[in-house]
Formats: C-alpha cells, sequence, structure tokens
C-alpha cells in the first residue's frame, strides 16, 4: 500500500495539526482581527462602541493618522519616545551589570554558586513583586531617598517616580530629521565596519546609501512637520526608577546568558593568550567579548522586546495614570478599555506588534537560515 | 471502560442535567468594585437579600480598584463577550448613559421607579440624571458628596484661622498659614484626587448653572469664564504638596489630619474613612465646609446598579434592584458605606454627625453632578480628562489645557 511510506510524515502532521489550527487561530486570527479594528471607526460613535453587535465603518489609516499627528494624542507621542528612552538605557543596563556580573562569578570566587543564585533570583519575580518592592523603596519620603542619612547625609529629595522633570526636549516636528540623521549615522556605521573588514563594494553601497539618506534628512525632512504647532518631547526623569527596578530583575538574566557563554570559551583558547602575553584587559576585550557578540545579539532581542511590551511593572509601580512614566502598552489598555475607544486602542497595539516584529523577525529570519545551512 | 466507572459517569451526567436548569434559577450574581472597607456594607446588603430570599445564591463578583477603574474594564470585556452579570455596580448618569444606555444594553427600569413608587421617594434632580431616552436606567444606592473641604477644627484654632468660604478666602488663608510654617496647606493625593479638586474649584469659579452649561455643551471649554478655572486651580495647586501623585488619597488626608497640611478636598468616603476606619469623631476630630466658593451647592455622585439585557436571572436581579431602591435597604448599607440614602424618607437617627448634616444639604441645596465620578460627562471624555489635566501639569498653561478640553468635547460629542 502506497500510503503506508508516507505514514510517518502523516502522523506527524496530524500530531502538529491541533497546535496549527491554535496558533492560526489564537494567535495570526487575533492579529488580522485587531488589524482590522484598528482600520475601523470602532469606539467613534458611542452608541456602537459597546453594542452587542457594533456596526463599524471602515475609516483607512485615519488612527494612525490621529495619534502621531493629532492634537489630543500628544500622550501616544510622549509615550513613544518614553520606550525609545526606556529600551535604550535598560538593554545598556541589562548588558553591562549582566556581563561584570558574569565576569565576576567566572572568576569563580568563593561561595560562587550562591551569588550566582542571589544574581539570578529577582529573574524568578513577577514583574508584579518587583514594581511594589520598589514602589515602596522610592516613595519620595523613605526608602532610597533615605540612603544618605546613613552616612551622616541629609535624605535626597529626588521624587523617583513622581517627578515631572524632562531632559534632552526636542520638537516632535524635528523628528524625521533627527530619524533621518540616525538612520544615516548607523548606514555610515556600517559602511565602516564593511570597509575595515575589506569588503570594499559593500562599504561603497552603504556609504552611498548614508549619504542619500543625509541628504534627504537635509534637504527635504525639515520641510515635513507632523504638527502644525511645537511639541516638546524628552526623557522623562520619572523613568530612572523603572529603569532601575526592570535592570535589577533583569540583569540576572543576562548574567546567566553570559555566564553560559564563558563556560563555552575553550580553557586552550585563554592559555593561548596568557601565554602570548595577553593580560586580562586585552584577554577580555580581545579574546572573550568577541566571541561573545551572539550572546549579546540574543540577549538585546529578548531584552528589547520586554522592554517594548513592558506593562505590568509599570502598572504596579506608578499606576496606569501616571503619565510621566506612561508607556504605549499601558495607554492601550487605557484607550480600550476605560475610554472605549477600541479602534484607536487596536492602533497602539498593532504599533506595537510593528515594533517587536522589527526586533524579532531579522533575527528569526537570521536563525532561520542558520539553520538551512546547518 | 469498565461498567461501574461508566455507571458513574452516566449518573453524574444525568444529575447535571437534573439540577443544571433549577439551579440556574436559584442564582444572582452582582457585579461591584465594593471591597476592602466597602465590603461589609454590601455583605449587609446581600445578607438582608439572602434572608429575604433563602433560597436565592448570590454571587458577589467584585473587582477592586478605587472608583472601579479595574472593574470597569473587566465588566466591558464582560459585556462584549456575552456574558453579562445579572446586575452591575455603575456611577449613576453618563457613565451609565454614555457607556451603556447608548449602546442598547440595557433594561428601561421606569415601570419598576413606578411600581415601588420611587418616583416621589428619590428627588427629581437625581431622576433626571438617571433618565434618558424616555427612560430610568439603573436604582441608585448612595449619595456622595464631592465638594466638600475637611480639616481638623482644633488645628485651625491653634494657628488663628477659620475655613474660608471663598477661593479668594482660601487662598489668603492659606498664605497666612504658609507664613506661619505649613509649607503645603492643601494635602492632594494621586492622579485623580487633581481631577477631583478640579471639579470643587471648576465649580466654586464657574457656580452650578455655568458648571451644568459646560456639560450640555452650551459653555464651551475655550470660553475665558471657562479657562480661567484652569488659571484659577494652577494658583490653588501653589499650594498643594509637590509629591502628591505618590500619596493615596487616604495618605493625603492623614496630612491633613497630623497637621502637615491644614485642608484636604475630597469626597465624603473620606468621612467613612475618619470616622469608621480611624475612629474619629464626626465635628471633633474632622470638621467639614463645602469646598471654597460651592457653599449651597451639593456635586453629587451616586452607585447605582442597573440591569442588563439578555440576563440569565432576570427575576432574581429585579429583586435585588427592589430591595436595593427600599427604605431598609438604604438604611442598612449606607451607615455603613459612609454615605447618605438617596431616598428623601430614610431614617437619619441611624446614622453619624457628618452624615446627617449632609442629608440636610441633600435636600435644601442645589444638586450638581460630578465630573471625576462619572455623572456629568461620558466615559469617553472622562478617560480623556487625565490628558488635559498633564497637558496643564506639565505646561501650567491655562488656555492650551481649555483647548485641549474642547477637542475632547468636540470628539467625543459632549452633550449631544
Amino acid at each position: 500500500m502506497r500510503w503506508r511510506k508516507h505514514t510517518n510524515q502523516i502522523t506527524g502532521f496530524l500530531v502538529v495539526l491541533p497546535s496549527i489550527v491554535l496558533v492560526a487561530v489564537f494567535v495570526y486570527g487575533f492579529i488580522g482581527r485587531a488589524l482590522w479594528a484598528s482600520l475601523t471607526d470602532w469606539g467613534k460613535d458611542p452608541s456602537q462602541a459597546l453594542a452587542l453587535n457594533p456596526v463599524t465603518r471602515f475609516i483607512g489609516l485615519q488612527n494612525y493618522r490621529e495619534l502621531f499627528t493629532g492634537f489630543i494624542d500628544g500622550r501616544f507621542r510622549q509615550d513613544m519616545v518614553s520606550t525609545v528612552f526606556f529600551t535604550v538605557f535598560f538593554l545598556a543596563g541589562c548588558l553591562l551589570f549582566g556581563l561584570l556580573l558574569a565576569i565576576l562569578i567566572d572568576h569563580k570566587p568563593r561561595g560562587e554558586a550562591l551569588f550566582r543564585g542571589v544574581f539570578l533570583f529577582p529573574f524568578a519575580l513577577s514583574f508584579v513583586v518587583t514594581g511594589t518592592i520598589w514602589r515602596w523603596l522610592l516613595q519620595p519620603g523613605g526608602g532610597v531617598n533615605q540612603l544618605p542619612t546613613l552616612v551622616g547625609l541629609r535624605p535626597a529629595t529626588f521624587e523617583w517616580l513622581t517627578s515631572r522633570q524632562q531632559v534632552w526636549r526636542f520638537d516632535w516636528n524635528d523628528l524625521p530629521v533627527i530619524i533621518g540623521l540616525l538612520a544615516a549615522a548607523t548606514l555610515a556605521a556600517v559602511a565602516v565596519v564593511a570597509r575595515r573588514a575589506g569588503r570594499r563594494r559593500r562599504a561603497i553601497g552603504f556609504a552611498l546609501g548614508s549619504a542619500a539618506v543625509l541628504g534627504l534628512a537635509v534637504g527635504v525632512a525639515p520641510g515635513w512637520r507632523p504638527l502644525p504647532f511645537p511639541e516638546l518631547h524628552g526623557f522623562n526623569l520619572a523613568f530612572i526608577g523603572i529603569v532601575v527596578a526592570a535592570v535589577w530583575q533583569m540583569a540576572g538574566y543576562t548574567m546567566a546568558l553570559y555566564l553560559a557563554g564563558l563556560t563555552g570559551i575553550p580553557e586552550e583558547l585563554r592559555e593561548a593568550a596568557v601565554v602570548e602575553g595577553a593580560n586580562e584587559w586585552q584577554l577580555y576585550t580581545r579574546i572573550i567579548l568577541p566571541l561573545m557578540a551572539p550572546i549579546t545579539l540574543s540577549a538585546m532581542i529578548v531584552l528589547g522586546h520586554i522592554s517594548l511590551k513592558i506593562f505590568d511593572l509599570v502598572f504596579a509601580m506608578a499606576g496606569p495614570d501616571n503619565a510621566w512614566t506612561d508607556v504605549p502598552a499601558l495607554l492601550m489598555f487605557i484607550t480600550t478599555f476605560r475610554g472605549n475607544q477600541f479602534a484607536k486602542g487596536a492602533a497602539i497595539g498593532v504599533i506595537l506588534l510593528v515594533l517587536v516584529a522589527m526586533i524579532i523577525v531579522p533575527y528569526l529570519r537570521s536563525q532561520l537560515r542558520k539553520g538551512v545551512r546547518e | 471502560m469498565n461498567r461501574p466507572g461508566s455507571f458513574f459517569l452516566a449518573a453524574a451526567l444525568a444529575s447535571l442535567f437534573a439540577t443544571a436548569p433549577a439551579r440556574a434559577q436559584d442564582k444572582l450574581e452582582i457585579f461591584s468594585w465594593w471591597a476592602g472597607d466597602e465590603g461589609p456594607a454590601l455583605k449587609a446588603l446581600i445578607d438582608l437579600y439572602s434572608k429575604k430570599y433563602p433560597n436565592i445564591q448570590v454571587i458577589n463578583s467584585t473587582v477592586t480598584g478605587g472608583s472601579g477603574v479595574n472593574a470597569r474594564a473587566v465588566l466591558k470585556t464582560r459585556m462584549l463577550g456575552g456574558d453579562p452579570p445579572d446586575s452591575f455596580q455603575v456611577h449613576a448618569g453618563q457613565e451609565l448613559i454614555g457607556t451603556w444606555v447608548v449602546a442598547n444594553r440595557m433594561e428601561d427600569l421606569s415601570d419598576l421607579f413606578k411600581s415601588e413608587g420611587w418616583m416621589a421617594q428619590f428627588p427629581k434632580g437625581l431622576i433626571a440624571l438617571l433618565s434618558a431616552r424616555n427612560g430610568i436606567w439603573s436604582v441608585p444606592v448612595n449619595i456622595h458628596r464631592s465638594n466638600v473641604m475637611w480639616y481638623v477644627p482644633a488645628n485651625l484654632k491653634k494657628w488663628g484661622v477659620s475655613p474660608p468660604k471663598t477661593l479668594d478666602e482660601f487662598m489668603a488663608t492659606c498664605k497666612t498659614l504658609q507664613g506661619k510654617g505649613v509649607q503645603h496647606p492643601l494635602a492632594l493625593g494621586e492622579n485623580w484626587t487633581y481631577n477631583h479638586l478640579w471639579e470643587s474649584v471648576a465649580l466654586g469659579v464657574l457656580g452650578p448653572e455655568d458648571w451644568t452649561a459646560l456639560w450640555t455643551g452650551k459653555l464651551k471649554f475655550n470660553d475665558p469664564k471657562a479657562v480661567k478655572v484652569w488659571a484659577t486651580f494652577g494658583q490653588v495647586l501653589e499650594f498643594a504638596n509637590p509629591d502628591a501623585s505618590g500619596l493615596s488619597w487616604q495618605q493625603a488626608t492623614d496630612r491633613m489630619l497630623k497637621g502637615t497640611a491644614a485642608f484636604n478636598v475630597m469626597g465624603d468616603w473620606a468621612a467613612g474613612y475618619m470616622a469608621t476606619t480611624l475612629k474619629l469623631k464626626p465635628g471633633e476630630g474632622f470638621g467639614w465646609e463645602a469646598s471654597p466658593g460651592t457653599g449651597g451647592v451639593f456635586m453629587m455622585l451616586s452607585d447605582s446598579f442597573g440591569l442588563p439585557k439578555g440576563v440569565k436571572h432576570r427575576d432574581a436581579a429585579l429583586k435585588w434592584l427592589r430591595e436595593l431602591g427600599s427604605k431598609e435597604g438604604q438604611d442598612t448599607f449606607n451607615p455603613l458605606k459612609g454615605s447618605i440614602a438617596a431616598r428623601l424618607d430614610s431614617d437619619l437617627s441611624k446614622y453619624n454627625a457628618y452624615l446627617q448634616s449632609a442629608a440636610k444639604d441633600w435636600k435644601t441645596n442645589k444638586v450638581v453632578g460630578s465630573l471625576a465620578h462619572g455623572a456629568v460627562a461620558p466615559e469617553a471624555f472622562a478617560s480623556q480628562f487625565g490628558t488635559v489635566m498633564e497637558i496643564f501639569l506639565a505646561s501650567k498653561n491655562a488656555e492650551a489645557a481649555a483647548n485641549a478640553a474642547q477637542a475632547i468635547a468636540d470628539q467625543v460629542g459632549l452633550g449631544k
């Protein structure tokens, strides 16, 4: 019988089938549904917002246009800016502390196992627990602000989560220029790297691209102003507390990633380097760190998508109404379930999805390619 | 399958089918955000209900979170999913009408009001607030007052000031107090308490007619009169504690009680907190006055219960609503909750000194609705009002805040 030959494939397919169906419905189906909802006016008419069978109209990209250029959606724009700053500081903090801790433990101090457990422990907590603890610690009148009194100084007065200070402010209308300049700089950096690696054609290509983007940024972008009025955004200092708590939670995880990498480096390599006369500093900067690059990349991707989607930590630490620590995921919740603006909430959700996809998809693609090659 | 096993399974299935319809009739699910401090008052109501209808099992679904912020989100997902609770708590007024009545999800309770004789028992102004589209949509359980300013009489005496009656007097008194070392005379708490303070200031600046006109769309937010509200609000904020957004409303009230601040503007659930939780005597441990400039006006909010369309236990829910509106129900619930009855014939001897004074004002004062607590504006406006507040706090620009408020009002079609 012919079909017997294919039994394996058929059983294989049947075994995976439920999961394919579930993922198709509950992941991709709902992404599609959210995408569709974000293109409608669901919520604009209160009599349809919560009707049993809401009647909605297709309005194209209007929700997105409002979010980026509408008069009353400045909070969303500040949230986007906050997310970028938060992601940068959170990633930098986790990678730095994770690497330092990993190197420390890699030197096998006494009680190594204990320290490893201690550093990894915060990762075992949920963000809600972390958030609640740090909320208490960061009360303006207590906790961290009282630390200086231990050494006889006056208590600190920084307001942490309730601070309303903002630094590095820029006008939202300058954003096209800023993005253009950043893109040009990135392309230029890639070009320099390619040049160093001796790949001339690639280097020239990227250099030309960089020059073209630079031209666009300087020549065309200033004429494109999204808003008819100036609107300043910047880094809210209230986020410092959130970054501290988030790094506290995730640095141990990053350490574990690095530690796995460090133990994977063969002893011969280190010995060879030492024989060649490399000191400790050179050993780390020239040998070990370059070998850690893939781990840094995976850590950045894992941490990056956590930071873009962050919701529970901020909710527990500062509550959903504190606009100075607001992030898009919180705004999505408030817009949808308090303001009944379902379509606009869906639009924020889709924007978040696109941001996360920008991080995850290239990574997945490179992983898949590797898998095929192997 | 072995035989005893299949037998048990069949028996279990049979019993399930046999009992399911009977049990389904004997249930009532009520959905509210009354937990914690407010839990005992709700429990007293449920106990009363269970005593009257012992064969109805009451399922008490509560979702905690001040002012129902979390409960409302859960309720929306349930309603959208076609699984309405038999009766749910909702702030009387636009929070109910602007969200649920316009979406055609509620049953009209006019007949219940007529058959129970409630048309005469509840004040006309309150019934007007519950009515829209030729129907009455929920049963009010209690009345809270939003525009109250709290203080400690002994402290004011010590500082040699008397409670201010107008906004100008308030500013002058606060300056005097700052001279006497009370740096931040006004105690303020987390974000929503800013909105709460704003509505008291706005009522003080505008007066009841213009305040109401704001919500019917007759007075624009960017009208000079309404812009002045923001300017005055900014001046009032100068006297508030800068770390406000880290404090709960109770912590803000505590500051006033401890004497680090002199005044606290908060709804009269604060009286419940001070009298019940902190065991202070109304009039001695704490004193009260209508917030500056709002004497003779009662800015009210009311918790009410409605009947969604298509519920599973409609009869039990109607019995529940009947109890809520009854004199016995209201006088059981309100002394414990720290609010006054919505009915005009409640037995005042069951209430403490503060509530008796509030009940008197309720009968004699001009009644207006609260913004921060869902009475005058639909949720789409109220939830975005926080954004307006942030615009003002960030820029201290009254014009910008007023324009943003008007833009949102236009967007949600306020007053239409």
